[in-house]
């Protein structure tokens, strides 16, 4: 009973937010909507006995990500509205459903025909975290490890394109102003 | 009772939202939102997956995806800073430098 109402809380809310940070148009609405639609997702995960994978969740998306994403928007003015062209709406629609839902199809016509065969099944009396800890650190750890190396690349290329001409502020000055100053920083 | 299928159907709608998003934004940053949520919706699909077969499978794919977002929005914002800087603009009819 009590995933009955949790299911349809957490799908109503995470709906909801993702809808508005596909329609906002303040690009800092869309932002504290997905902050809060991440955190709603990982009920999910709790509902599903994935509770590593919550927690998780959390802690990256809600705490890494939308940091990058607030550092990153110090950079942009986001107090200005989004503005956009937008031709076809009809057909972004149509198409849009129509290949999530052939995608979700194609994916699961295995698992619903039962044609699946289980390599890492779960333990009984043994908790999530550890199973966790069990199955990523023998059967994946090569990618695990490559994973580290790739976060450790992305890191590096975060800092390598952004630090650059970080003594010119742009976010406090017009445009133009902006514009000229950094021109002549690129011309030095 | 909830079942696989409700997962799967409230999984399929989140990604129509994200790639609705992508569709129809011509802004870099939504552009990225939208992708996260494209992941995140795939994540609930391999988080129910693997409780409906009792594997452990689905939800490693699913740490290996939420690694994967977060070197992708690192690399993306800062080719997104990058590009604001020198255009100041973040709009994807600006990135048409080729005419094709």
């Amino acid at each position: 009973m009590y995933e009955v109402i949790a299911f349809y809380l957490f799908s109503f809310l995470t709906i909801t937010l993702f809808s508005i940070v596909v329609f906002s148009k303040n690009a800092l609405y869309s932002m504290t909507a997905l902050a809060g639609g991440m955190i709603f997702i990982s009920g999910f995960f709790f509902l599903l006995d994935a509770d590593f994978l919550g927690v998780v969740q959390i802690i990256v998306y809600s705490g890494a990500v939308m940091a990058v994403y607030a550092f990153g928007m110090i950079f942009i003015d986001t107090t200005k509205d989004v503005k956009e062209t937008i031709k076809a709406k009809r057909m972004i629609y149509t198409f849009a459903t129509a290949i999530a839902v052939l995608l979700v199809v194609i994916v699961s016509s295995p698992i619903i025909s039962k044609n699946i065969i289980t390599s890492t099944s779960i333990i009984d009396g043994v908790s999530n975290s550890k199973m966790v800890g069990y199955i990523l650190f023998t059967k994946y750890l090569v990618p695990f490890e490559l994973t580290a190396v790739m976060l450790l690349v992305a890191m590096v290329a975060g800092i390598v394109l952004v630090s650059k001409k970080m003594d010119i502020s742009l976010s406090m000055k017009s445009d133009y102003e902006a514009k000229s100053e950094f021109e002549e920083g690129v011309a030095k | 009772m909830i079942t696989l299928t409700h997962y799967l159907v409230i999984s399929s709608i989140l990604f129509a939202i994200g790639l609705v998003g992508i569709v129809r934004r011509k802004n870099l940053l939504m552009l990225f939102f939208s992708t996260e949520i494209l992941l995140n919706a795939v994540n609930i699909g391999f988080a129910a997956i693997s409780r409906e077969f009792h594997d452990m499978t689905g939800q490693m794919f699913a740490f290996f995806i939420i690694a994967v977002a977060a070197s992708e929005v690192a690399v993306g914002l800062g080719l997104l800073v990058l590009w604001y800087k020198r255009k100041s603009t973040i709009d994807l009819d600006s990135m048409q430098s080729m005419r094709g």
